[in-house]
């Protein structure tokens, strides 16, 4: 973690890695490590189960008939049926997720496209070739993250109204964009300020160009970096409520605007519920483990490594 | 030009080019640093900041759209509103609560798994993919999850994990929560501390691993009890990452929208600023009143955010500076 401890060598900021592989120094002091460590190892799994069980409960429930999921006590072993996800995908009820999940997608992966396009070359003015006052710049755009939504979504939807954008994935992808945006330059300028200066020292001196420099310099080095704040604005799109309740309807509304029609209870719906949270949170699932190693330094905005 | 001091960007360097007109090539240099930015910087701006201002404007405006010939200039008159109207005081109130509770109890129990996860034992590695689980649920399946499938009176688990253990000791009368309409407040901060506890464990986690271990170990030869070592050496040095989870996630969670629209939809009163806001301006069709609420929140954040700042710019000055 270089930002905290300037002191330490740069290598040490491989935390999360360093954990899994487990291949970290530790004192060889310590006393007694051993019943120590089986006590914090019985602990942290006893929590870690804890924490994941309304988790593994969803995905339980979700795969019970309708009468299995609702009975108190639970019925743990229940048959397991896939009756659920074909009433949650319209076969049997006739409404279908698909377009929500595909509005979803779709903004989604356009506004992170777009937030990656306008990102990439700012985090690269404010770090390897930074202009003059870059802080300012930084804390600008970190400014911009701190004003809640709700604090400019009226102006915006009586725009959208105005102009007849009301309802369109189209607006909605800028939307999303704005929101991401701030929080893409942060993550991107901490990538990008870990291409070393001796590597863009020796590029120069060696006459290479920009575009050679980006793709065989800064490229190697970022990429990483890139995809995790790539995967990491995907999530906090697809997750997005608010403006696209606001923001869209019928043709544009999005998979959580399609999740809300469960908020309130209709009868006999639980294993569908929990159908319908699994089906919608396994992209971010799936998003969230692939950034694992770089989703501390995303989500700290490159503050802690 | 090298690189090295290009990082630093130490105004007039350029000057020492030797080259015919070196005034206006350093302006055009600079520029050439700008662009890059610029698109991003105008996007923003007009997304941003161009609404801010239109809410800044309508909040001085007496303007229902239902009924739109009575728009006219109403001075501060939506404020007194915002700060006299007993359903937006409680917003406020219910905002600062749900903000203060979430982020205090997400960042303890989040302390306690960081610490436990920083030691070693067999299968640490999915112990810590397990726990982020809960962060990687899409907030409203979440709060599906817990109404419907948990915290639901008859047939939630919660309630059902009750009437097994009593059961297993013979009675038939177990108690029964019903948060939802008992203790709708609570419901919210569980699930939001649910979903949080992970985003501080992991900020934590990197904070504990970046611990100059020989200090800690010094500590041990000389004795010191693990208590010791915890207060006087690892809380101090946890402290900037404690102060940087918490504001990230007051960032986040004085806008949630999500949990309190789907666990309570605002009722019995957990509607904080953002749902009231919300209802305000969507179904009440009070522009000028929901502006004035926004603005009154901007105001809010603008106060947390100057005193949490400083924690994010001594963590940035560090590395500006490296």
């Amino acid at each position: 973690m270089s930002t905290l401890t300037p002191a330490a060598p740069r290598n040490t900021s491989a935390g999360p890695t360093a954990l899994n592989t487990g291949t970290r120094k530790r004192g060889k002091s310590r006393m007694d490590p051993t019943r120590n460590n089986t006590a914090a190892g019985l602990a942290a799994w006893l929590l870690a189960l804890l924490f994941v069980a309304p988790v593994l409960w969803m995905i339980l429930t979700s795969f019970h008939s309708e009468t299995d999921a609702a009975t108190n006590p639970p019925s743990i072993a229940a048959n397991l049926t896939l009756d659920a996800y074909r009433e949650f995908f319209g076969q049997t009820s006739g409404v279908s997720p698909w377009p929500s999940l595909i509005n979803s997608a779709t903004a989604s992966i356009l506004s992170t496209v777009l937030v990656l396009v306008l990102a990439i070359p700012a985090a690269y003015a404010l770090s390897i070739r930074p202009v003059k006052k870059w802080t300012d710049v930084m804390f600008f755009f970190l400014s911009t993250k701190m004003m809640p939504v709700v604090a400019a979504i009226l102006p915006l939807y009586l725009f959208a109204r105005t102009v007849g954008a009301l309802d369109n994935i189209w607006f909605l992808i800028l939307m999303y964009t704005s929101m991401n945006l701030p929080i893409a330059v942060w993550m991107m300028r901490s990538f990008l300020a870990e291409v070393p200066e001796e590597m863009l020292e020796a590029a120069q001196i060696d006459g290479a160009g920009l575009l050679l420099t980006l793709r065989k310099i800064i490229a190697p080095v970022a990429m990483p970096g890139i995809a995790a704040t790539a995967l990491i604005c995907f999530i906090f799109s697809w997750n997005e409520l608010l403006l696209a309740r606001v923001l869209t309807g019928v043709v544009a509304g999005t998979a959580p605007v399609f999740l809300t029609g469960f908020v309130s209870g209709q009868g006999l719906f639980l294993a569908k519920v929990c159908a319908a949270a699994v089906v919608i949170s396994l992209p971010v699932l799936f998003a969230g483990f692939a950034a694992q190693d770089k989703l501390v330094q995303g989500l700290s905005l490159g503050a802690v490594k | 030009m090298t690189t090295a001091t290009a990082r630093i960007s130490r105004p007039g360097h350029h000057a020492a080019k030797p080259t015919r007109n070196a005034r206006s090539r350093e302006r055009a240099l600079a520029w050439a640093r700008r662009a890059p930015l610029l698109p991003a910087l105008i996007f923003l701006i007009v997304v941003t900041q161009l609404p801010f201002v239109v809410t800044l404007i309508i909040s001085f405006l007496n303007w229902n759209s239902l009924s739109p010939d009575k728009t006219a200039f109403a001075g501060l008159e939506n404020y007194a509103t915002v700060l006299t109207d007993p359903d937006l005081r409680q917003a406020i109130f219910t905002t600062i609560l749900l903000t203060v509770s979430v982020v205090l109890i997400s960042l303890l129990v989040g302390l306690g798994l960081a610490l436990l996860l920083d030691k070693k034992f067999i299968g640490r590695g999915l112990a810590r993919t397990l726990l982020i689980a809960p962060f990687l649920v899409v907030p409203v399946a979440a709060a599906l999850i817990w109404k419907h499938a948990l915290l639901n009176p008859t047939y939630g688990l919660i309630n059902g994990i009750l009437t097994w253990v009593w059961s297993l000791f013979g009675s038939a009368t177990a108690p029964q929560l019903d948060l939802l309409s008992q203790a709708p407040m609570m419901a919210v901060i569980v699930s939001l501390v649910w979903q949080w506890t992970p985003f501080m464990m992991l900020i934590l986690l990197a904070g504990l691993q970046s611990r100059p271990m020989d200090t800690v170990e010094a500590a041990q030869m000389d004795g010191a009890t693990p208590w010791a070592i915890f207060r006087h050496l690892t809380l101090p040095h946890l402290r900037q990452y404690l102060e940087l989870g918490g504001l990230l996630g007051a960032i986040y969670i004085v806008q949630n929208f999500d949990a309190v629209f789907t666990l309570t939809a605002g009722g019995l009163g957990t509607a904080n600023l953002p749902y009231a806001i919300y209802q305000t301006f969507y179904f009440a069709n009070e522009y000028g009143l929901a502006s004035a609420a926004g603005v009154v929140v901007v105001i809010g954040t603008i106060i947390v955010a100057t005193f949490a700042l400083r924690t994010v710019f001594s963590l940035f000055k560090k590395e500006a500076a490296r």
